[in-house]
């Protein structure tokens, strides 16, 4: 039982095209990084071509089943607002939606970059050093857009603690 | 040793690379595509064969000489490969032959949800089934070692949330270098005439009692002790949903799933009060163990559809039948606003057309606005659909069937379709639009033959679609871009379903996402002059 109760639960969604994947890929890394089990699931194929995109990371000491239980998530990022009321039942009762309003596009160097921006806010709540995340976002990203993905970061992780 | 965060079908590729495979081949599937993409960037030799049944024809050529294979598909490639797949069992390998099956539990990015478990149990094979990134590899590395020792061909069953999940994988030391392929001549078990495949049946048959023994005390089963009350036997991820939705039963995790280790069954099920079997799809495990006398729960058959998780397993334990939760309902997927079939579609529809579809992004068309597909079945049938309905509508309607098929898709199997065309015209003709997008775009952009470029893009042999139309003796032939012209397309297209005549119309326009990755592709090519194959000539 106990192996379970360390591990935190995310889901990301938006629309194919978004960044999804990406987001959840970084994530799942700097967790990678800070020593942790990573499981990270989502399906893509059909879902490139601009419909729903879900993409489930879950660390901890041990993670057995890769994907979130539905109404279990601690924590629901989401880059489309469209696709928040069909998300949110992933949602567990004291779960945490971060929303794509949450970081205002108009601040960002680019507006691609909102995904980078909510890992930002979703970092301030989350146990992981800061070292781990930057290395994680270099990894994902070619060298050119680092520096505009490192201010989305900083930008996000300032609009998490203003709410 | 190197630990990293993998998908699966990453970790089958690492695994490729570290046991010495000499040649991966397959043809794009979700979710099994990027196996070959992997094992190509780790530096192996990988290649898109034009479908699975080549492309498992190809890798037991190179398993009869010796040398290591893995072949690739989809679980309805594995259809399509069935048929030297079957006799493969008889004729055995000399050297190793996985063939990695990725099942679509749920129907993600499928047409059906068929169980290939199925396929082992008939063809006779032994098939290993990993639960996540790690075991992929370890499994991966296992089938080539057991092909090796039994020498047959092994499958590797993949789902779609062990292919694209990620877990941490740790890599091994490559293994001991494979063999060097050399040819033996072995005339009773290769040639399979009824004299020599009759002797055949019964070695498989005998392999197979071997792998069972072999599986009763192999690490292939992992047997975990629980409180005593609860245990349940499991294969694939949903061992892993089990675990987190019970941690206090028993497990017996099975990773070779045919033959199954019944006897280890047996005495698991004995060591517990209630066994249940949890499986994703058929009642495969459920039946074989109930037929072998072996007292265990299954699952209800609402379980039968989809995926399993956590929460379907606690239900399915909880003997639980009250209606499930409904899944999120996103948004569906959609053709790309600047594709190059969009006008195809509307003129479909315009001209109100029966349109016997096939699989691909165009598959999409079949959504408002356009609802431009009547049928769609499996890769390539849209020829054969077509002509049947226009083989027995009333005239009228019969000059109104189209059949409509993408680049890769009318290479895979369309080919054959458009040979019975040419041999059995129906009385008013027909037309088969091929939507030439220059890539296998549906899986994420796939080099196939007609695009004359290799898996890692390097410049190869072009198959001509219009070239090949014209020479099996189809009497119109035309290349039209659909965006350059779309009244040119519509025009034409009138003109075609006037006659009662066969045509073929190659919609030609590159695929909106990959053009620019082609464009580059193009001017590598002409910088390097193509003095790489001066003797391949356009077919």
């Amino acid at each position: 039982m106990s192996d379970r109760v360390d591990v935190v639960n995310v889901v990301f969604a938006g629309l194919g095209g978004q960044g999804v994947i990406k987001a959840s890929d970084i994530l799942a890394d700097a967790a990678f990084r800070a020593g942790r089990d990573v499981k990270k699931a989502e399906v893509h194929g059909m879902s490139q071509r601009g419909g729903s995109v879900t993409s489930d990371v879950r660390f901890g000491r041990e993670v057995l089943s890769p994907m979130v239980p539905g109404g279990e998530a601690d924590y629901l990022v989401v880059l489309s607002a469209s696709e928040i009321a069909v998300t949110r039942p992933l949602l567990g009762p004291r779960g945490v939606l971060i929303p794509p309003d949450l970081v205002d596009e108009a601040t960002l160097p680019n507006r691609k970059s909102l995904n980078v921006a909510l890992l930002g806010a979703l970092a301030r709540l989350l146990d992981l050093p800061e070292e781990h995340w930057l290395a994680a976002i270099r990894a994902a990203l070619p060298e050119r857009l680092h520096e505009v993905n490192e201010k989305a970061f900083r930008i996000g992780r300032a609009a998490a603690l203003r709410t | 040793m190197e630990r990293r965060l993998l998908s699966g079908d990453e970790a089958v590729a690492a695994a490729a690379a570290d046991g010495g495979v000499h040649l991966g081949t397959g043809y794009p599937g979700t979710p099994s595509t990027e196996i070959l993409e992997a094992f190509s960037t780790l530096g192996g030799k990988a290649q898109w064969a034009p479908n699975e049944k080549v492309a498992l024809e190809v890798g037991l050529g190179a398993a009869f000489a010796g040398a290591r294979a893995i072949v690739t598909m989809k679980h309805v490639g594995l259809n399509v490969a069935a048929d030297p797949l079957f006799t493969s069992a008889y004729t055995g390998v000399t050297g190793a032959l996985v063939v990695v099956a990725a099942d679509d539990p749920g129907m993600a990015s499928s047409q059906n949800e068929q169980d290939s478990r199925r396929y082992a149990v008939a063809a006779g094979l032994p098939m290993l089934e990993p639960a996540d990134s790690q075991e992929a590899y370890d499994l991966a590395l296992a089938a080539l070692e057991l092909s090796e020792r039994w020498q047959l061909p092994v499958i590797l069953r993949m789902t779609t949330r062990v292919c694209h999940s990620k877990s941490i994988v740790t890599r091994r030391a490559a293994s001991a270098p494979a063999p060097v392929p050399r040819f033996r001549r072995d005339v009773a078990a290769r040639v399979m005439i009824p004299a020599y495949a009759r002797p055949a049946h019964r070695r498989l048959r005998t392999k197979l009692d071997s792998l069972q023994a072999f599986g009763e005390t192999s690490p292939l089963a992992v047997w975990r002790e629980g409180d005593g009350k609860l245990g349940i036997v499991a294969n694939g991820v949903t061992a892993r949903h089990a675990r987190e939705a019970a941690p206090g039963a028993s497990l017996l995790e099975l990773k070779l799933v045919h033959p199954l280790p019944l006897e280890k069954i047996r005495a698991f099920a004995a060591s517990v009060e209630r066994c249940v079997v949890l499986e994703e799809g058929d009642p495969v495990i459920a039946d074989a163990v109930r037929a072998a006398g072996i007292a265990v729960e299954a699952k209800a058959p609402a379980f039968r559809f989809g995926e399993l998780d956590v929460p379907r397993v606690r239900r399915i334990l909880a003997r639980d039948l009250t209606p499930e939760p409904e899944p999120p309902k996103g948004k569906p997927p959609q053709l790309c606003e600047a594709c190059p079939y969009h006008p195809v579609y509307s003129t479909l529809k315009k001209l109100g057309c029966i349109v016997a579809g096939d699989i691909g992004c165009y598959t999409l068309g079949v959504l408002p606005p356009y609802e431009g597909m009547d049928t769609c079945v499996a890769m390539g049938a849209s020829l054969g659909v077509g002509l049947g309905l226009r083989h027995v509508l009333p005239e009228e309607d019969a000059r109104k069937v189209v059949s409509i098929i993408g680049d890769s898709t009318f290479v895979h199997t369309g080919l054959n379709g458009l040979v019975e065309m040419v041999y059995n015209p129906p009385p008013t003709g027909h037309v088969l639009v091929v939507l030439d997008n220059g890539t296998t775009a549906m899986t994420g952009q796939q080099e196939h033959p007609g695009t004359g470029r290799t898996l890692d893009h390097a410049p190869t042999g072009k198959l001509s679609i219009e070239g090949l139309a014209r020479a099996l003796g189809v009497r119109n032939v035309d290349v039209v871009d659909p965006i350059a012209e779309p009244a040119g397309f519509e025009k034409l297209l009138v003109d075609r379903l006037a006659r009662r005549e066969l045509s073929v119309v190659v919609a030609r326009r590159p695929c909106i996402l990959a053009a620019a990755d082609i464009r580059k592709y193009e001017k590598a090519a002409a910088a390097a002059g193509c003095a790489a194959c001066p003797e391949i000539e356009n077919v």
